[in-house]
């Protein structure tokens, strides 16, 4: 038995709790609002942000590797905030193979910012009793802030481990390889519970398959309130975040060409300077 | 090539059940990741992607409307239709493949067959492990089945089936026939005959400027012993084989809004990337006008195809209400496409853009299933009592 679940007294070997963000479907046509504090989000289609569906992906691999190695099941349990978008991600979570799923919906949850977000996922954990992991994308495709897993990290005084490219169950824990700058990684080892974000594009995320699908209509969904996460109001929303988005622009364009002279040799050698020091993209 | 975005003016997504999205998301993602990267590909090689055939069969897409007892998704009506959308606006040719094996192959069994016979072939072709076609239409008669010429003889408990079927999707690739005919009491019989029983054989139709990526056959039955074990037992009569044709043509209802959709989407972008006369295309009103066109029709298609949905799903459906919906959405893809080539100009007559593939595509669609003159006579004796095709 892992020490997290030790501690909890659970009996399970390995709980997961992934985080599931519904964020506007990347593919839409985005366009200001009419204060400018934000994009006109009302009439979009919604989805799972694409590096909770490799954080999901990882957890539920994760586990079936631990259950088929020491034989004793795994538990994956996606959480997700806000109302009938979050309840959506959390289907689709379920339907791709997790146990259960806890909703965080409230009224009083409207607004808020990475910091109250990571307030109350880090209740919503405790509230269920603890996790050996919490699981979390490395950032979200709408904010991009890719720091709510680690405050909640804070929050739990669980360690962490961010932009995490790959995982595995060892006797002390997890170890986990996380991408570093210039294309190094680092292989690290930590003791559960432990929160790690996890990096786009680390696996591929299991299709939410029909019989998934008819199966997650049958799994248990807790609906948790801000009064049963023990949370004040002025906790919550945006009353309780410490940043206020005060406004939302659209990039200007500004397309300019610089020709590069010399000979050829000169010219490449010139524009890989440009590209490695100005641009940085190489 | 990006998926479609889905196209949601009248927020008919609020029609539609948590359950249902889960499915057409899926199916759309599916497509995007699967479909779209090679179907140009397959389309111009004329090849028919069969390695999609299991992942179809893993995310359960095969009959996905019929009971979980035989291996089936056992979902409702309106998410199979939205699957069929989806499929649609990847490629018409996934989605005949799609109609066919479940409306065409595995609902026939499952409407008429034996126990025994749903037992054996359901779960097979839920899985992808067995592929079907379907018999029905003939050299010399595609809107009138009722002249069909290919015989089923008695013959010491057993039958022997002879005659020709032609535009068979899946023919060739085909473990079983549904085949469809006349015995010697004149009543039209369905048989599932399998591939290499002798005298069955089937040959590609070659030279398909539509449908390139699916695979359409000729039947050739030539003395085929059929044991009377591979007779649907409650076929009996051209009502069964309309009956399945029914059911495909309620998935073709949704499949020409996704057709549509992919076009929209498409000739959206590109009108706003477009610039002619120091302006976007997008900004002229003959453009625009085309747009509100497509988009109007669209959403129309998108409401019948819904309703038929819950009709199906109550169990009051009536085939000339889908006769009505198949003519419609079939009609808006095929204008859908035709616009958009239009407002694409040179460019839209290449691969690049799934446009013209589309509308060569929707010009099969618009044929099969019922032509679209035959939906139009349907509808004319619904509101008549006269049979203009008598």
């Amino acid at each position: 038995m892992s020490p997290g679940a030790a501690a909890s007294g659970r009996d399970t070997l390995m709980k997961v709790i992934v985080c599931l963000r519904p964020v506007p479907d990347p593919a839409s046509r985005l366009f200001v609002n009419e204060d400018r504090t934000w994009i006109k989000d009302a009439e979009l289609s919604f989805v799972t942000n694409e590096a909770d569906t490799h954080a999901c992906e990882a957890a539920l691999e994760l586990c079936e590797r631990v259950s088929a190695s020491r034989s004793e099941a795994g538990e994956v349990v996606v959480l997700s905030i806000g109302r009938d978008r979050a309840a959506r991600v959390l289907r689709e979570g379920l339907a791709m193979g997790a146990a259960r799923a806890i909703h965080l919906a409230d009224d009083d949850f409207e607004g808020g910012d990475e910091y109250v977000r990571a307030r109350m996922i880090a209740r919503a954990v405790e509230k269920d009793g603890g996790a050996d992991v919490l699981l979390t994308g490395v950032q979200s495709d709408d904010l991009g802030g890719g720091v709510t897993g680690v405050m909640a990290a804070e929050l739990l005084g669980w360690a962490h481990a961010s932009v995490v490219v790959g995982v595995n169950a060892v006797e002390a824990g997890l170890r986990a390889r996380r991408e570093l700058e210039g294309g190094l990684i680092e292989t690290l080892e930590l003791a559960t519970p432990c929160v790690l974000t996890i990096q786009l594009g680390i696996n591929q995320p299991r299709y939410a398959t029909l019989r998934g699908i008819m199966a997650a209509k049958k799994k248990e969904m807790k609906t948790w309130s801000r009064g049963d996460l023990g949370m004040a109001a002025g906790d919550v929303g945006s009353e309780g975040a410490l940043c206020q988005v005060t406004e939302v622009r659209v990039p200007e364009r500004d397309h300019r060409v610089q020709m590069l002279s010399g000979s050829p040799a000169e010219a490449a050698a010139r524009l890989v300077e440009k590209l490695r020091l100005e641009a940085k993209v190489i | 090539m990006p998926s479609h975005r889905g196209i949601d003016f009248y927020h008919i997504e609020e029609l539609l059940t948590d359950e249902e999205r889960l499915v057409r998301d899926t199916v759309r993602r599916f497509v995007r990741d699967r479909v779209l990267p090679t179907i140009d590909d397959h389309f111009e090689a004329g090849t028919f992607p069969a390695d999609l055939v299991p992942e179809m069969a893993e995310l359960g897409l095969l009959g996905a409307n019929l009971p979980e007892r035989y291996g089936c998704a056992g979902m409702n009506n309106v998410a199979y239709g939205l699957i069929m959308q989806e499929l649609e606006a990847g490629d018409s040719g996934l989605r005949s493949f799609a109609s066919v094996q479940g409306a065409l192959v595995m609902h026939p069994i499952f409407a008429y067959g034996s126990e025994e016979q749903k037992q054996r072939w359901i779960p097979r072709l839920a899985r992808g492990e067995a592929i079907g076609c379907f018999g029905l239409t003939e050299p010399d008669h595609g809107s009138d089945p009722g002249g069909m010429e290919t015989r089923a003889r008695a013959s010491g408990g057993a039958w022997v089936l002879n005659g020709t079927k032609r535009w068979i999707t899946n023919g060739s690739i085909a473990d079983i026939a549904i085949v469809w005919a006349r015995d010697d009491s004149g009543d039209v019989q369905g048989f599932i005959v399998e591939r290499g029983m002798p005298g069955f054989t089937a040959s590609d139709i070659r030279k398909k400027l539509s449908l390139r990526a699916s695979v359409t056959s000729d039947l050739i039955l030539d003395d085929v012993e059929v044991p009377e074990s591979n007779r649907l037992p409650e076929g009996r009569g051209l009502r069964s084989p309309l009956g399945c044709l029914d059911q495909a043509r309620y998935g073709i209802a949704w499949g020409g809004i996704g057709a549509a959709m992919a076009c929209y989407d498409c000739v959206v972008d590109y009108a706003l990337g477009r610039t002619q006369f120091g302006k976007p295309i997008a900004s002229f009103q003959l453009v625009q006008e085309k747009l509100a066109h497509i988009l109007t029709e669209i959403t129309k298609g998108q409401l019948l195809a819904w309703r038929l949905g819950k009709l199906k799903d109550d169990g009051r459906l009536h085939f000339t209400q889908t006769s009505l919906a198949k003519r419609n959405n079939v009609r808006v893809g095929l204008e859908a496409a035709r616009l958009a080539r239009d407002l694409m100009g040179a460019n839209g007559i290449t691969l690049e853009y799934p446009v013209f593939r589309h509308l060569v595509n929707m010009e099969s669609v618009y044929t099969y299933e019922g032509t679209d003159h035959m939906h139009t006579l349907i509808l004319g004796e619904a509101i008549t009592g006269i049979p203009a095709y008598r």
